[in-house]
C-alpha cells in the first residue's frame, strides 16, 4: 500500500453540470501533491467529495485501505483526513486556543458527562488537550494568542490558526485549499516552507489546491490539472510547465494556437 | 442654533410627546395612577408622564457634541414643552368632546383630571406644562453637574423610586421585623411616605457617593493585589453568606412573596434548560413547553390521588417525569437534525401544539383528563414532613435550581459544551472537524429537555392541580424572552432575566393586562440597547465587543480612504 489514497472513476453531478468527471487520481505516502486548473474545474468540488460534504455519484475513494464512499465528514475526519478552506472559517466568535481544541475532537474521548462528575480521566484527558493545544498554537507561530478571538487574528494568523485545527486531530492527509490566497511575497514563501516542514518533519501527506504558480512547482511532487472536472494531465512540475494542454486550459485555444503558430513560424523560418 | 439642532430637538420631543400620549390614550396612565410610590406625592402613572420628559431633556443634545450653557438649557426646555403638547391636545378634546370615549374607552374623565392633577382644563394644562418643561430642564441640565457628583445622585433617585415601586418586598420584609407601628410610618398601603423617601435617598446616595468616590478604587485595588489564596477564601466566603441568605430568604420574605419566588424559580430551571438548546448549542427551540407539560403530566398522572392518578410517591414520579420529556426531546430530535433556524423553529413550534393538542384531546381524555386536567396532585414527603406551603417547595425548587446550574456550568466548561458551540458557530465546520452532529445535537435537546422536565414536574407537584391552560405557547415565549434578555448562553443571564421577566410582573399583578405590552417595549429595547443581554455571558460580551471593533476599524480605514481620496 503505498498510495494514502486512491480515488478511481470519480464522477460528481449538480443537475445537468458534471463537476468531477470520471477522475482517478491518487495520493502517495508522505507526498506532496497539488491539484491546479482554472477557475471552476471542480477543484474544490474534488476536495468536498474527499472530506464527505458531497456524496460522489460514481467511483470510489479509497483512504487509508478503507472506501469512504457516503461516509459523513466526522467520521472521514476521524479516519485521518483533515482540511482548511479557500475562504477562512474558523469558529469566529472563540478564541484561538478554543478553535484548536475543538480540532482535537477526533483523538477525544472521554464521556460527555465526564464533567458533572469530575471524573478523573475526563480532567486527564482535558489537561493533556490543553497542553498539546499550546504546542501546537506555538508550532504554528501564534505563542501567546491562545486567547485572542480568532476573529480578531490578522489574515495570515487566521491562516495558521486554521491549519492548526486541521493538524489538532491528529491526521493523516491535510488538504489545504489555497493557503497562500490573500498572502503577500513574503507570508507566501513563509506558509511553502511551513508546508514543507509538515510533510518533512511530522510526515504529514499533503494535498494542495492553490492558484499561485510559484507555490505549486515549488513544493509539489506530482501535480494534477483538472479542467471542465476532467483530468487533462498529470505529472511532475517540469512536465507540466511544459504541457500544451494546460497551457491551452489556462490561456485559451487561440492563445495556445497562437503561441504554436508562432513556434511553426519561427521553425519557417 | 442651526437647523440641524432645531429639528433634533424637535423630532426628540415630539417622539416623546408621543409616548406620552399612547400610555394616556392605551389607559396606562390612569391604571398607573393607583399604585403611589411616594405617598400624597408622587404616584406611578405620573412617573411615567415625567420619564419620557426628562429622558426627551437629557437626550436634547447628541451624545459627544457640544453647546454652551444656555442653548443647552433652552434645549431642554424646548424639548419639554414639546413633549407636552400632543397630550394637551388630548385633554382639550377630551373635555370638549366626551363622545371621544366610544372610540377610544380609555380616554376619561378621570384620566383627563390625573393629567390636569384636578385643577381643571386651564390651570391643569399650564401646570403639566410647566412641570414637563422644568423636567426637560433637569434632564438637560444633568449633563451639566460633573461626572463624580451625577453620578451618586442618579444612582440614589432610581434606588429610590425602585425601593418605591418595590415597597410590597421591603414591607413584608418590615412587617415581620418590626411592630406595626414603626411600620405605618414607613409604609402607606402602596408606596412608601415621604420620611421614608428622604432616608433611603440619603442612606442611597451617601452609599453611591463612597462607592464612586472611594470604593470602586479600592475595591480593583484590593481585587488586584490579592494572592490566589486569598482570592480563593473570599470567594468561598461569599459563596457561604449567599447560602445562608437563599437558605433564610423564604422565612425572611414571607408566604407571599417565597411564592413569587417559587414561581421565579420554576422558570429558572426551564431558563436553563432552554439555554443548553439556545444559548449553548445555538438550536431555536419554540415548542419548549411540551417537555415541562410531559414532566407535569407524567407527575400528575403517576403521583394523583384522584380517579385518574396511580397515588405514587412524588420521588418515584420525578426520575420518570425526567426521563420521560428526555426521550420526548430525543424523538423531537430526530426529525428535525437536518433542519436549521428558521425551519427548526417553526417544526419545533408545532410540537409544542401538538402536545397542547393532545393534552386537551377528548382522545386522551380518559388517561389526562382533558380540559378539566388532574386533580389531588400528591405532594412530596419526607418522613417527618409533607411538603405543602410555598416555604417548603422553595427549597426543593432551590435544589434542582443549584442542581441544574452546576450541570450546565460543568457541561459549557467541557467537551460537550466546545462541541456545542461549535455547531452553533458553522455546523459545516464543525462536522468536518469530527464532531459527530447528531449526538450533539440529541445531546442538547435531551439535557434541555430533561431540565424541562424537572420544572414540570415541580409545578405540578406544587399547584396540586394541573390543567391544558398551563402549558400554551406563551411559556416557550416566556421562557425564551428570559434566555435573551438575560443574556444568551449566560447562566446569571438566565437568573436576572427570570427575576426581570416572571418576579416583577408578579410584583406588579394589577397592571397584567400591559404585561405583553411591556414585554415587547422591553424587548425593542433590549435589542436596541443592549443586545447582549441584562448579564451576559463572557463569550456573547466578546462577540459584540469585537463586532463593535471590527467596525470602529472599517470606519477608520473608510475615513482615511476618503481623506486620502480628497488629499489626493
Amino acid at each position: 500500500m503505498s498510495n494514502l489514497l486512491e480515488a478511481t472513476r470519480v464522477t460528481k453531478r449538480f443537475g445537468g453540470l458534471t463537476a468531477v468527471n470520471d477522475l482517478s487520481f491518487s495520493i502517495p505516502r508522505n507526498s506532496i501533491v497539488s491539484i491546479i486548473g482554472p477557475n471552476g474545474a471542480g477543484k474544490t468540488t474534488f476536495f468536498n467529495c474527499i472530506t464527505g460534504f458531497y456524496v460522489i455519484d460514481e467511483g470510489d475513494i479509497v483512504f487509508d485501505g478503507h472506501s469512504i464512499k457516503g461516509k459523513s465528514p466526522d467520521v472521514i475526519t476521524k479516519m485521518g483526513i483533515a482540511r482548511t478552506y479557500q475562504n477562512i472559517r474558523l469558529f469566529s466568535n472563540m478564541s484561538a486556543i478554543e478553535n484548536i481544541l475543538v480540532g482535537m475532537e477526533p483523538r477525544l474521548h472521554s464521556p460527555w458527562f465526564g464533567p458533572v462528575f469530575g471524573l478523573r480521566g475526563t480532567k486527564e484527558e482535558e489537561e493533556k488537550a490543553n497542553v498539546d493545544a499550546n504546542q501546537l498554537l506555538n508550532f504554528v507561530g501564534l505563542r501567546g494568542k491562545g486567547d485572542t478571538l480568532s476573529s480578531s487574528l490578522p489574515y495570515g494568523d487566521q491562516r495558521r490558526l486554521e491549519i492548526a485545527r486541521a493538524l489538532a486531530g491528529n491526521p493523516k492527509l491535510l488538504l489545504l485549499d489555497e493557503p497562500t490566497a490573500g498572502m503577500n511575497p513574503r507570508e507566501t514563501a513563509e506558509t511553502t516552507e511551513f508546508i514543507r516542514n509538515l510533510r518533512d518533519e511530522i510526515g504529514i501527506t499533503v494535498l494542495l489546491i492553490e492558484h499561485d504558480m510559484r507555490v505549486v512547482m515549488g513544493i509539489s511532487e506530482d501535480i494534477t490539472v483538472l479542467d471542465y472536472g476532467q483530468k487533462i494531465a498529470q505529472g511532475p512540475p517540469v512536465e507540466i510547465q511544459g504541457n500544451s494542454r494546460v497551457i491551452e486550459a489556462y490561456l485559451g485555444r487561440g492563445a495556445a494556437g497562437s503561441a504554436q503558430l508562432s513556434l511553426k513560424h519561427q521553425e519557417a523560418a | 442654533m442651526t437647523r440641524k439642532e432645531w429639528s433634533h430637538l424637535i423630532r426628540i420631543g415630539l417622539l416623546m410627546g408621543l409616548a406620552v400620549l399612547v400610555v394616556s390614550v392605551i389607559g396606562m396612565v390612569e391604571k398607573f395612577n393607583e399604585r403611589a410610590l411616594i405617598v400624597g406625592y408622587l404616584t406611578l402613572g405620573q412617573l411615567l408622564l415625567y420619564i419620557p420628559a426628562l429622558y426627551a431633556g437629557y437626550t436634547s443634545v447628541p451624545a459627544g457634541e457640544h453647546r454652551a450653557m444656555p442653548q443647552r438649557l433652552l434645549g431642554g426646555v424646548v424639548v419639554g414643552l414639546l413633549a407636552v403638547m400632543p397630550v394637551i391636545l388630548l385633554i382639550l378634546v377630551a373635555s370638549s368632546w366626551p363622545g371621544i370615549r366610544s372610540y377610544f374607552v380609555n380616554i376619561s374623565p378621570n384620566m383627563v383630571k390625573i393629567l390636569t392633577a384636578g385643577k381643571g382644563v386651564g390651570p391643569g394644562i399650564g401646570l403639566l406644562a410647566g412641570e414637563m418643561a422644568a423636567l426637560g430642564l433637569i434632564g438637560a441640565a444633568i449633563h451639566l453637574i460633573p461626572d463624580r457628583i451625577r453620578k451618586p445622585i442618579v444612582t440614589a433617585i432610581i434606588f429610590t423610586v425602585g425601593f418605591a415601586l418595590f415597597s410590597d418586598v421591603s414591607l413584608n420584609i418590615a412587617n415581620q421585623l418590626f411592630a406595626r407601628k414603626t411600620v405605618r410610618v414607613l409604609f402607606g398601603t402602596k408606596g412608601i411616605t415621604p420620611l421614608a423617601t428622604v432616608i433611603v435617598f440619603v442612606i442611597s446616595l451617601v452609599a453611591a457617593s463612597l462607592w464612586t468616590w472611594k470604593g470602586r478604587e479600592a475595591y480593583a485595588r484590593r481585587q488586584a493585589n490579592m494572592s490566589s489564596e486569598q482570592a480563593k477564601r473570599s470567594q468561598r466566603i461569599a459563596t457561604t453568606v449567599l447560602m445562608i441568605v437563599l437558605l433564610t430568604l423564604p422565612w425572611v420574605l414571607g408566604v407571599f412573596l417565597t411564592d413569587v419566588l417559587d414561581r421565579v424559580g420554576i422558570f429558572i430551571l426551564m431558563a436553563l434548560g432552554l439555554n443548553i438548546v439556545v444559548g449553548f448549542a445555538g438550536l431555536l427551540d419554540l415548542g419548549y413547553v411540551a417537555f415541562y407539560a410531559i414532566g407535569a403530566y407524567v407527575t400528575a398522572i403517576m403521583t394523583s390521588t384522584g380517579n385518574l392518578g396511580m397515588g405514587l410517591s412524588f420521588w418515584l414520579a420525578v426520575p420518570v417525569a425526567v426521563v420521560a420529556a428526555t426521550m420526548a426531546g430525543i424523538i423531537l430530535g430526530i426529525p428535525v437534525l437536518r433542519m436549521r433556524g428558521d425551519y427548526l423553529a417553526i417544526v419545533t413550534l408545532g410540537f409544542g401544539e401538538i402536545i397542547r393538542v393532545l393534552v386537551r384531546s377528548d382522545l386522551l381524555k380518559p388517561v389526562i383528563g382533558g380540559a378539566q386536567g388532574i386533580l389531588n396532585i400528591g405532594r412530596p414527603t419526607i418522613p417527618g414532613l409533607t411538603f405543602t406551603t410555598p416555604q417548603h417547595f422553595y427549597y426543593l425548587i432551590l435544589l434542582a435550581c443549584l442542581l441544574a446550574w452546576f450541570i450546565s456550568g460543568r457541561l459549557r466548561d467541557g467537551r460537550i459544551g466546545r462541541r456545542w458551540m461549535a455547531v452553533r458557530e458553522d455546523e459545516d465546520v464543525a462536522e468536518a472537524v469530527g464532531i459527530n452532529l447528531v449526538i450533539t445535537k440529541l445531546l442538547a435537546f435531551a439535557m434541555g429537555a430533561a431540565f424541562a422536565g424537572l420544572a414540570g414536574s415541580l409545578f405540578a407537584a406544587r399547584v396540586g392541580t394541573i390543567f391544558p391552560n398551563s402549558f400554551e405557547l406563551l411559556i416557550s415565549i416566556n421562557v425564551l424572552c428570559i434566555v435573551i434578555i438575560g443574556g444568551i448562553g449566560s447562566l446569571p443571564g438566565v437568573v436576572v432575566g427570570a427575576f426581570v421577566l416572571v418576579g416583577l410582573p408578579e410584583l406588579l399583578r394589577e397592571f397584567d393586562e400591559y404585561r405583553m405590552l411591556m414585554y415587547g417595549a422591553l424587548l425593542i429595547i433590549m435589542m436596541l440597547v443592549r443586545p447582549e443581554g441584562l448579564w451576559p455571558s463572557p463569550i456573547t460580551r466578546r462577540e459584540m465587543h469585537a463586532a463593535e471593533e471590527n467596525a470602529a476599524a472599517v470606519e477608520a480605514e473608510h475615513s482615511s480612504d476618503i481623506r486620502a481620496a480628497v488629499e489626493g
